[in-house]
């Protein structure tokens, strides 16, 4: 089997997978985070400027999850076909309020009526909400496992087998980290009292992400004990949960001293951490059978041939420093506080 | 069964109403690149303010488009499992490729597109707009390569049997292009300059009836007609070159688009008609022969007909293929002659003195729209029974574990919510065309913030 750097191919795009998707929850994280505490925000002028803190760059970070979807479905077919028909119903609700949510940005500000602004920030912030929780309880799901039978076919229910108890509890856990990663965004966008009052909401915000997130590592180390055998057979691999204790507790300690550029890194970067943390607790599996271990997709019964893989990999390469350059640029040009003029929401 | 209907109901409706927007998106960034490159060659600030005025419509086509194109990702996983499984190594390189190159281009730039006129200096925007333009050129590239590899496939071999069969890449460059894919990837980009060009046309007829934005109109107006005329007439010849390669790679589709049964005879050609299924005829105006013409340069020459193949091999709707195809056809016959007098109307000089010609261009906008549906139409529906061209069957291409209530549901959620987002598109479309390229009661027609931010960042 070819390998670069001693990796094989499914195994280097695992790893482009991963962090396509690392990419997607730190930058849809921050907007469906700064949605989520919209209604939290009283006067229509902060409204506003917490809108406009996302508005040019929403729609480019949804990019990031149609790249990362071309990417599982490019790389594992089997994988992507199995998940997404076993997950029917989340992800169908996941497009409706992803598209209930670009409604509400472009509706909202188009007419003065106190009440249709009002009906489009309800809808703006419920579905923020949503997307984060089903991306949580997505997760959560194949953390656990599914009924997967012998021709990787899903076999459970059709309808309400996703909400289970721990796949809520993931959901949780990612909607208050995307919600404390949202309002350390907006705290970098916004002055005034908006600002004061997100100082407010940001400490709410990561206590309530330190209490989910406390009980969903106790409930998967009881009862979801087959995710923590690769750290048994590596115990070097522990050095990743220290850093994520590590790169959580510094998010309220840079926040306290207002450092909320190197507070915004952090939490991004536990964002990562943690998905590096599921990357390593599922690899070499992508999505564990319940029925019987034989029916594990893995990264090798689900990849594409290493022919095509390898095509897909030239093209990483090629193209993406390109797409890092042009982010750069993007961001550059929109760095600094919101003001409202005549291209705005 | 019955699964198999209500998904096929649900991609056919999910992927043409993600096509209106599409084709907007593709043909409004060429006349934005053109308008932009007359400002910054002539300085002239009405092509700026041409410029900003449809970057906003873009702004909204595109933002649909995205909105309903992640739907259509999602749904081949969702429901149309088993044939992700099969294409998926094949298809991965061209997605892969569309996704690093074509997406992450258009949504790097569009940022600045949008909201960077008072940001950053005219060239950087320009090149942004560029950016935009050929990324969204490029996406259809891929796209439509993915669709031409599922027409006509080549590169590839098949590994594993029956149900577990799948195609694996052999030659990425056969595959890219496969032999139908440059002339179906040069008709689509054309037709969506049509949609595009028309759309301006149409919104700049109306101010012109109107007595609104006089000058600044007469100027996009030109540009869009120029536009409209090249693409009307080489859409013909694309158009042809894509019936041949049909002819050739896909003779069961071409009987059908001319409702052609005999196994192997000199075939008609109709201008318009009705297929009669049972009696194996068409009854419309025809013209003897035309058909073999065409594609052979001999009026004896025999063309493969329907009867040709197994029944279990047709495709179902023969009529529904004709008359798609003939919409298509028709609606291209009639854009050559109506861009054609529009022209020669513009060169004696007499272009905006006839209102009842205006009046023709307000409607036109829907013609384009309506012939890029027919064609996919045609082309999609002509491709049954198979997904994949004669290895896989559309039948066989659902996710097995998913029920008919399923996709119901979705469905009945997609229905929903697209007629919400058909509404907030028309709603805003109509806002903006309403309050125009500038507010008329300003002098200069240009909001004073902008000009001080020109004056800021140091712009003439
Ligand atoms: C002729 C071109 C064409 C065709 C046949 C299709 N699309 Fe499309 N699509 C585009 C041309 C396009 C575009 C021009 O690139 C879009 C539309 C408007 C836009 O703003 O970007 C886009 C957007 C778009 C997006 C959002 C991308 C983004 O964030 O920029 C996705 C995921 C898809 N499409 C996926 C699909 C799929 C799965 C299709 C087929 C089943 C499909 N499109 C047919
Ligand atoms: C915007 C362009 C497209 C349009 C308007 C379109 C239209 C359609 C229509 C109308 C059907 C249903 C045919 C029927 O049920 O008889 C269909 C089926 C299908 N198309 Fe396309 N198509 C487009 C692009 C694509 C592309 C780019 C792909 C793949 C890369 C694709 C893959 C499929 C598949 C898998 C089906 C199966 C479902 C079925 O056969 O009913 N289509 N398409
Ligand atoms: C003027 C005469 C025209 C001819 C002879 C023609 C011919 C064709 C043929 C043969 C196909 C099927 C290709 C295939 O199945 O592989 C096709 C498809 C299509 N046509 Fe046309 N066409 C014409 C005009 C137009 C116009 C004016 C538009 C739009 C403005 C248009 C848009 C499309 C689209 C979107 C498709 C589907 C994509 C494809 O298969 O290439 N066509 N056309």
């Amino acid at each position: 089997m070819a390998t670069i750097f001693g990796l094989d191919y499914p195994t280097l795009w695992f790893l482009v997978v991963g962090g396509l998707f690392s990419g997607y929850a730190i930058l849809d994280g921050f907007d469906f985070g700064a949605g989520a505490w919209h209604l939290f925000f009283r006067k229509e002028e902060s409204r506003r400027i917490a809108l406009n803190a996302v508005g040019p760059v929403w729609d480019g970070n949804e990019v990031w999850l149609v790249i990362g979807g071309g990417a599982l479905f490019a790389g594992f077919p089997v994988m992507y076909a199995t998940l997404f028909s076993a997950m029917y119903v989340p992800f169908m609700l996941f497009l409706v309020f992803i598209i209930f949510r670009a409604v509400s940005i472009e509706f909202r500000s188009k007419e003065p009526m106190k009440w249709w602004r009002a009906t489009w920030d309800v809808a703006y912030s419920i579905s923020s909400i949503m997307l984060a929780f089903l991306l949580g309880v997505v997760l959560g799901n194949v953390l656990q496992g599914m009924p997967i039978d012998h021709e990787y076919e899903y076999a459970g229910g059709p309808f309400f087998e996703f909400l289970n108890p721990y796949a809520l509890m993931v959901g949780v856990t990612t909607l208050a980290l995307m919600m404390t990663h949202g309002a350390i965004y907006l705290l970098l966008k916004t002055e005034g009292r908006l600002y004061t009052k997100l100082t407010l909401l940001l400490r709410s915000g990561i206590i309530f992400f330190v209490v989910s997130f406390s009980i969903t590592t106790l409930y998967t180390l009881i009862y979801i004990p087959h995710l923590s055998d690769n750290f048994q057979e590596d115990p070097a691999l522990f050095i990743v949960p220290v850093l994520v204790f590590l790169s959580i507790a510094n998010i309220p300690r840079l926040a306290h001293k207002r450092k909320y550029s190197q507070a915004f890194l952090f939490s991004s970067i536990t964002i990562s951490l943690l998905l590096i943390l599921v990357a390593i607790e599922l690899y070499p599996n992508l999505l564990l059978s319940t029925l019987d271990p034989q029916n594990t997709i893995t990264i090798y019964n689900a990849a594409s041939s290493e022919k095509s893989l390898g095509i897909m990999l030239t093209i990483t390469a090629i193209g993406g420093p390109m797409i890092l350059v042009y982010m750069f640029f993007v961001y550059r040009t929109f760095k600094g506080k919101v003001k409202l003029d005549d291209t705005s929401y | 069964m019955e699964v198999e209907i209500l998904a096929r109901i649900q991609f056919a409706f999910t992927i043409a109403f993600h096509y209106i927007y599409p084709p907007l998106s593709i043909g409004l960034g060429l006349i934005m690149v053109i308008m932009e490159g007359m400002y910054i060659r002539t300085r002239n600030k009405e092509y700026e303010t041409l410029a900003r005025f449809w970057t906003k419509i873009f702004a909204l086509t595109f933002g649909l488009g995205v909105a309903t194109g992640i739907v259509m990702e999602f749904e081949f996983g969702t429901n149309w499992a088993t044939y992700s499984r099969f294409v998926g190594d094949v298809f991965g390189s061209a997605l892969a490729a569309e996704g690093i190159f074509a997406f992450a281009l258009e949504s790097g730039f569009l940022g600045v597109l949008i909201f960077g006129w008072n940001r950053v200096k005219p060239w950087v925007h320009m090149v942004s707009t560029v950016g935009v333009f050929l990324g969204s050129m490029f996406s259809a590239v891929w796209i439509v390569v993915a669709n031409s590899w599922q027409q006509t496939p080549t590169g590839y071999h098949i590994v594993g049997e029956g149900l577990n069969a799948r195609a694996e890449i052999t030659d990425f460059w056969e595959m890219v292009f496969n032999p139908s894919s440059v002339d179906r990837i040069i008709h689509v980009w054309q037709g969506a300059f049509l949609a595009g060009a028309f759309l301006v046309l149409s919104v700049h007829a109306y101010y012109l009836i109107r007595g609104r934005y006089v000058e600044i109109s007469t100027k996009a107006f030109k540009i869009a007609l120029g536009v409209a005329t090249v693409f009307s007439l080489t859409q013909l010849v694309s158009g042809h070159r894509s019936a041949v390669v049909v002819a050739e790679h896909q003779p069961a589709k071409l009987a059908a688009m001319e409702g052609h049964f005999d196994a192997s005879a000199p075939a008609d050609m109709y201008v318009f008609g009705w297929v009669d299924k049972e009696k194996q005829k068409v009854i419309g105006l025809r013209i003897p022969r035309g058909l073999s013409f065409l594609l052979h340069y001999d009026f004896e020459a025999p063309v493969t007909g329907l009867n040709a193949f197994p029944l279990e091999d047709r495709p179902g709707q023969v009529n529904a293929v004709f008359q798609f195809y003939h919409i298509m056809v028709a609606i291209g016959m009639f854009l050559i002659a109506l861009t054609l007098f529009a022209s020669f109307q513009w060169w004696r000089g007499r272009l905006f003195t006839y209102r009842w010609l205006l009046w023709i261009f307000v409607f036109s906008v829907l013609l384009p729209q309506i012939a890029n549906q027919a064609g996919w139409f045609a082309a999609e529906m002509g491709r049954q029974p198979w997904v994949v061209y004669g290895l896989l069957r559309t039948s066989d291409a659902l996710s097995k574990s998913v029920t008919a209530n399923q996709v119901l549901f979705s469905l009945i959620l997609f229905t929903l919510i697209y007629t919400l987002l058909l509404a907030l598109f028309l709603y805003l479309l109509n806002k903006k065309i309403k309050h125009g390229p500038y507010d008329e009661a300003k002098e200069d027609g240009r909001p004073l913030q902008e000009e001080i931010a020109d004056a800021v960042i140091g712009k003439s």
